[in-house]
């Protein structure tokens, strides 16, 4: 009998991935003294001026860190460059929401941003973008309207300039409850304006990084002429624990990962953060010939 | 009236409603005149009724827009129409049945219908897959919106929907993206879009559907980014506090108004659709007709521009330099 059951004992098909918890996986995890980083892949510490030096990529193993929407836009912008837009405008608070301001000005203290993204015009190797980062730690990234309004006048002013808009989504990316309904309307706002400026036969290059999901995936994010992502990111609709919860069933291995994504069809190319401003470079400029 | 599941907070206005029939049942085979006590039961039952479905909190709402004998998208649709001629498949993998659409007739005028569908029993729902569409029911959207435009046929959405469905192969296919290109390609069709949050209005799912010139909503029905029970998850780490979460979010149709989410609150008979399934059918093909009217006064770019600045209103923001 024992052989048998060892027979048709398969191995199983798939197993259990956990989604990252941001705040405990893929964020920089820094040990007293700031000098040395511990990678949450491959377990190497790591001295903390080498990680700036590959940014913020694990020399070891290729682990992408999640990084500020600052230090994107140091990588990305050509030094000197960069002019900011709508760095003042907050939310209103639009439903009242219990202890979301009190919430919100903690974050604003902690991240000095009065919210999850920041836009603005700037060069790529000489090349005039609009560029807009939405950032992991004010409030997971989450899109409210403050977010949406910035994209919108974002793909505004790029649509009467007539310019490139590169987009890096990631942080986590759903809508922000807080703000309800209006949070959810952003997807409405986004997906016309990005409709308007490629309408004008304007560049659109999406960036996906980790996370993105929920809310910006299903609107502006996956909206691009150009899909790129970063290894390893998380990119869906819904969150795993959702889906595992609702399907009774363990998730395929690396499910919702820009490979896996990418495998199935819905991104144009994995790009290490090394080779990012390079590749957007190159794109930009056989669009602006 | 009979079989309707009662609700916790109905049982004093049905139990009140037993007695009168067990009075008038007593006084037949007892051959007495209790008609006096009998109408001031009856009267008593009536403001009861009125006390307590005009004074509904949220979570009450909520409760009747998931009530098992809620008119179902293909009932309204029978109910409003003349005609329905149901089209099928997105021509690209599959035909989702938690997502119907076709032509219809309003009052002799071609119109495309679009919306996802529950079922009215287990075996339906598992047809149906709950009513939770996966992308090629999105992608049968997108379909049918483009035929309405080419045809120059409004397009009417009812929408009551938890939510796009959470799967692996919804994954696997495009949920996010099929999602993301239903809301754009609805925001700039060509010809008069409404929409109607009939049920649940559940986040991405059914804002897919509610790109609209015009987006009416039905008394007791809620819209909202998140379900009550997930943000309560959220907040308290438990769904019991559903009932807090749902006052917070404002997702009942009279705050969206006020926040013009939504344009129009389209009245529902006394207890919710379920207790008189003609009489909203009347009650919302009376507002599409005269919603309709208006948009048909509107040229192709009017409509798209219209409905661009719709939705630009929902991005205040405080300036703060």
């Amino acid at each position: 009998m024992s052989v048998f059951k060892d027979l048709f004992r398969s191995k199983p098909k798939y197993v259990t991935v956990r989604p990252h918890k941001q705040g405990d996986k893929s964020e920089k995890k820094e040990i007293p003294g700031g000098l040395w980083v511990k990678c949450d892949k491959c377990g190497n510490i790591l001295y903390s001026k080498d990680l700036d030096k590959s940014l913020s990529v694990c020399p070891k193993c290729g682990f992408h860190f999640v990084i500020e929407a600052k230090e994107r836009i140091a990588q990305l912008i050509d030094p000197g460059s960069f002019e900011e837009m709508d760095a003042n405008i907050q939310t209103q608070d639009p439903l009242g929401f219990p202890d979301y301001l009190q919430k919100l000005y903690k974050y604003q203290e902690e991240t000095s941003m009065k919210d999850a993204a920041i836009t603005g015009k700037g060069h790529i190797s000489g090349q005039p973008v609009i560029i807009s980062v939405i950032d992991f730690n004010f409030m997971r990234g989450s899109m409210n309207t403050v977010v949406g309004e910035k994209i919108v006048r974002a793909f505004d002013r790029a649509s009467k300039e007539k310019l490139p808009v590169i987009v890096v989504s990631g942080g986590g990316g759903g809508a922000r409850m807080q703000e309800g309904v209006l949070s959810l309307m952003q997807m409405a706002r986004t997906c016309q304006a990005v409709e308007r400026h490629q309408r004008n036969g304007l560049l659109y290059i999406a960036v996906l990084t980790q996370a993105t999901m929920g809310g910006v995936y299903a609107s502006f994010a996956s909206q691009a002429d150009i899909i790129l992502a970063e290894p390893g990111a998380l990119i869906g609709f819904a969150g795993p624990r959702i889906i595992e919860q609702t399907m009774k069933q363990s998730l395929p291995e690396g499910f919702q990962t820009a490979e896996y994504v990418y495998k199935h069809g819905h991104i144009d190319r994995i790009v290490a953060r090394p080779w990012l401003k390079e590749t957007l470079a190159h794109l930009l400029d056989w669009h602006g010939r | 009236m009979a079989n309707i599941t009662v609700l916790d907070f109905e049982k004093p206005i049905i139990e009140l409603e037993k007695r009168i029939e067990e009075l008038k049942i007593f006084a037949k085979e007892r051959n007495l005149d209790l008609s006096d006590e009998i109408n001031n039961l009856q009267t008593r039952a009536e403001k009861l009724r009125r006390d307590i479905y005009s004074n509904l909190s949220s979570w009450q709402r909520i409760q009747l827009v998931r009530h098992p004998q809620r008119p179902t998208a293909l009932e309204l649709i029978d109910l409003i129409f003349d005609d329905f001629f149901e089209l099928h498949g997105d021509r690209l993998a599959g035909d989702d049945e938690a997502l119907v659409g076709g032509i219809a007739l309003l009052n002799g005028e071609p119109v495309t219908v679009i919306a996802p569908q529950k079922g009215r029993d287990t075996k339906e729902n598992l047809e149906r897959n709950f009513g939770l569409p996966h992308p090629e029911g999105y992608r049968k959207a997108i379909r049918l919106m483009k035929q309405a435009e080419k045809f120059n046929r409004p397009v009417i959405t009812l929408v009551d929907v938890v939510g796009a469905y959470p799967g692996i192969a919804a994954e696997e296919r495009g949920q996010g993206p099929a999602i993301a290109e239903a809301i754009t390609v609805m925001g700039a069709l060509k010809v008069p879009t409404i929409a109607v949050i009939t049920g649940e209005g559940g986040s991405g799912g059914a804002l897919a559907l509610a790109v609209g010139n015009r987006v009416l909503m039905l008394e007791n029905a809620y819209y909202s980014v998140i379900s009550p029970e997930s943000a309560s998850i959220i907040l308290y780490r438990t769904d019991s506090h559903a009932q807090e979460a749902a006052e917070a979010l404002k997702i009942g149709s009279r705050d969206l108004l006020d926040m013009q989410i939504i344009d129009e609150i389209i009245p529902e008979p006394l207890g919710g659709a379920h207790r008189n399934p003609e009489a909203m059918g009347r009650l919302l093909k009376e507002s599409l007709e005269r919603n309709l009217a208006i948009l048909r006064g509107l040229a192709p770019d009017e409509l798209v521009s219209a409905r661009y600045e719709r939705f630009l209103a929902f991005g205040k923001v405080a300036d703060l330099s």
